[in-house]
């Protein structure tokens, strides 16, 4: 097989899935604080509103999410590119565990510090991003990078909307090629090496979380 | 038409109705194969664990590296492997046994880590204790480690039980014809997606949320002590 040809195309798919990981875990990121937080401070009808998106996301199977958003949405009229589909629900997937971590993560703060801010009279703004958050976002690190790697391996399910991602590629490089042993191969040796990429992005940024920078420590000085 | 059931889609419901029968077929093929691959998962995954566990260094490694690699790459991208490379070496599984190998082989690497965790929380005076008895490692393991790894071991294999439901409608790009494959189908022919393919979703929710209240009485009758195995 003549990989000169096929090395280009492959690191392009590569790069189609890198992007649409990275894309998926941003949004992802912002989708489980946002819902995460209001399962825990958002009051009767707000954590119930935000229970119901992470039940919805985390139940439902992931593909059966992207075909619907894929064939089911244009029937009523809302239609996306292929690959903004993918990322959203790939976004919003990642978001429904993620938000999960995070209302773990900030139920797992003890209640004498919930009470030592009350004494100080910290309203519950002043409570949740000086004293729960940056002692919760510590908590969450480990299962956001797990959440961070599961979120890439499922991202080849996007190929599955003809999106040309790297599994995408590897289809047509076997229907070109019918080589399937070594195109398979290296895909999943990319995947693999993808993998270890994003964990140790995860390890610096757990990093720097746990020396304190993410919430400046302004409260003390 | 399929397996003789007509559809009718005149309103959503007669077509919901209608196609009830037939996502229903599709629901005992999901729930076959997440049981074939669940059953791959907890024997390949007590291998994987033993193995990692050996005194000798290149089998521990060895081990840890196809774990991890496992682990790493796409549940997908693995099926498409099994399904167009394993008969290159003369292995022609049928389709619906190739699923249940890449979904039980994946969920391994998972499960590994589960009973590795299990193993390890038992404390390490049970395994002097095992000594002092004169038990071989064999029924160290057997008899002392797994019994009390057990009760720490299920809730989290519960929660891969339910994961592996969820992964099983990869399965129809190998035309494995579960739940969402036939969804697709009806949708082909029919040009409707949004009935059957909101079914589906509908009948994985109630799945998942079954699964995890049953997993949650399950978890409360356990014995906390450890379950003998013989």
């Amino acid at each position: 097989m003549d990989w000169s040809a096929y090395l280009p195309m492959i690191l392009q798919g590569a790069g189609v899935t890198m992007t649409i990981t990275l894309a998926s875990i941003v949004i992802g990121a912002v989708l489980a604080f946002f819902f995460g937080i209001l399962r825990v401070e958002g009051g009767p009808v707000l954590s119930t509103i935000a229970l119901c998106y992470t039940e919805v996301f985390r139940g439902t199977s992931l593909l059966v999410q992207l075909f619907w958003f894929y064939y089911a949405l244009p029937l009523v009229g809302l239609s996306f590119e292929p690959i903004t589909t993918g990322i959203l629900v790939l976004a919003a997937h990642a978001g429904g565990y993620g938000a999960e971590i995070v209302r773990g993560a900030l139920s797992s703060v003890s209640t004498q510090q919930l009470e030592a801010a009350r004494a100080l009279n910290f309203n519950r703004f002043q409570t949740l991003f000086r004293i729960s958050l940056p002692q919760a976002i510590v908590e969450m690190m480990p299962a956001f990078g797990n959440l961070a790697i599961e979120t890439l391996k499922l991202s080849s399910l996007v190929s599955l909307i003809s999106i040309a991602d790297l599994t995408f590629t590897a289809q047509s490089i076997r229907n070109l090629t019918l080589d399937s042993a070594s195109i398979y191969s290296v895909t999943l040796l990319c995947y693999f090496a993808m993998s270890l990429v994003l964990m140790v992005a995860i390890r610096i940024i757990e990093h720097v979380v746990r020396r304190g920078d993410v919430f400046p420590r302004s409260a003390h000085s | 038409m399929m397996y003789g059931y007509e559809w009718d889609t005149t309103t959503w419901l007669t077509y919901t109705i209608s196609i009830l029968p037939i996502i229903l077929i599709g629901l005992t093929v999901t729930l076959k194969a997440a049981a074939a691959g669940f059953a791959i998962a907890l024997v390949l995954g007590l291998v994987f664990a033993l193995l990692r566990r050996s005194r000798v260094k290149v089998i521990s490694w060895t081990t840890a590296f196809v774990v991890e690699f496992l682990r790493d790459t796409p549940l997908l991208v693995q099926l498409f492997f099994l399904y167009y490379v394993l008969p290159n070496f003369g292995i022609v599984l049928p389709a619906f046994l190739t699923g249940a190998l890449a979904l039980g082989l994946q969920y391994a690497a998972y499960t590994s880590e589960v009973y590795r965790g299990g193993i390890e929380a038992v404390g390490r005076g049970q395994w002097e204790a095992a000594t002092a008895l004169n038990l071989t490692r064999m029924q160290t393991y057997r008899d002392v480690i797994i019994p009390q790894a057990i009760p720490r071991i299920v809730p989290a294999m519960g929660n891969y039980l339910v994961a592996m439901i969820k992964e099983t409608p990869v399965l129809s790009v190998i035309t494995v014809l579960e739940m969402m494959g036939l969804a697709n189908m009806i949708g082909e022919r029919t040009f409707e997606y949004l009935v059957p393919l909101t079914l589906v979703g509908l009948i994985f929710l109630l799945l998942t949320l079954i699964c995890s209240a049953g997993l949650h009485r399950l978890q409360k009758a356990l014995p906390k002590a450890g379950i003998p195995l013989r």
